[in-house]
């Protein structure tokens, strides 16, 4: 591995950067663009969720926890008719 | 033909007291200020466990609600204890079966935090809930 190698690698590398600033002679709104073409060139892309996170109520009780005491809950909710 | 009758009668009590007894047990009722407030969709079940205000508050409806949540919160606290669990299980899974248990008409709160008026439909419940 000599320098010329290294430097030649390096070269190709920005060919990839190179390619996304072609477009970016404009204004700095042609960024966006330029990701995009960068991102459509085989770059590593991170999509947002489309669908919003929705953070649940006691989240840290678990499942099973509420299987356990199901049938309990069932009977004290009967047997206390009045308040439920 | 009386005697047929009475024989109808005897065994139709014998029916409804067989499935009184697996239904509900002679427990206490409702208060009325309660049962009318929820029949009218005014008061509705949490997923919580607790009784919540649905629309525009008012004292009596504040006073209604606040006495059946000390009430439950007191239920919730002892059987928590009896099966080993903290008072917020206990009261999330009483939550699910009370959601559950609500009738047509009846007010219940869906996961998204929404008031839902409950219809035949099995009501939307935490993913949870059995």
């Amino acid at each position: 591995m000599n320098p010329l190698e290294l430097t030649d690698h390096d070269g190709r590398a920005r060919t990839c950067m190179m390619q996304g600033q072609a477009a970016l002679k404009g204004p700095k709104i042609s960024a966006a663009v330029g990701m995009a073409s960068l991102a459509l060139a085989g770059c590593v892309t991170v999509e947002a969720p489309t669908e919003p996170i929705v953070i649940e109520l006691n989240v840290n009780i678990r499942q099973e926890v509420i299987y356990r005491l199901a049938e309990d809950a069932g009977n004290t909710i009967e047997e206390n008719a009045d308040i439920f | 033909m009386t005697k047929r009758l009475t024989k109808a009668a005897l065994s139709g009590a014998a029916i409804a007291v067989a499935l009184g007894g697996i239904a509900a047990p002679a427990f206490a009722q409702r208060d009325p200020a309660y049962a009318a407030a929820r029949a009218a969709g005014e008061v509705g079940e949490k997923m919580d466990g607790y009784l919540g205000i649905v629309g525009a508050s008012t004292p009596e409806l504040q006073r209604i609600v606040n006495d059946i949540n000390i009430k439950r919160r007191a239920v919730y606290s002892q059987r928590a204890q009896a099966t080993n669990a903290t008072l917020e299980e206990y009261a999330l899974t009483a939550g699910c079966q009370a959601i559950l248990a609500t009738s047509p008409g009846e007010k219940y709160q869906a996961p998204d935090g929404s008031w839902q008026t409950r219809t035949s439909a099995p009501p939307m419940r935490d993913s949870r809930c059995p």
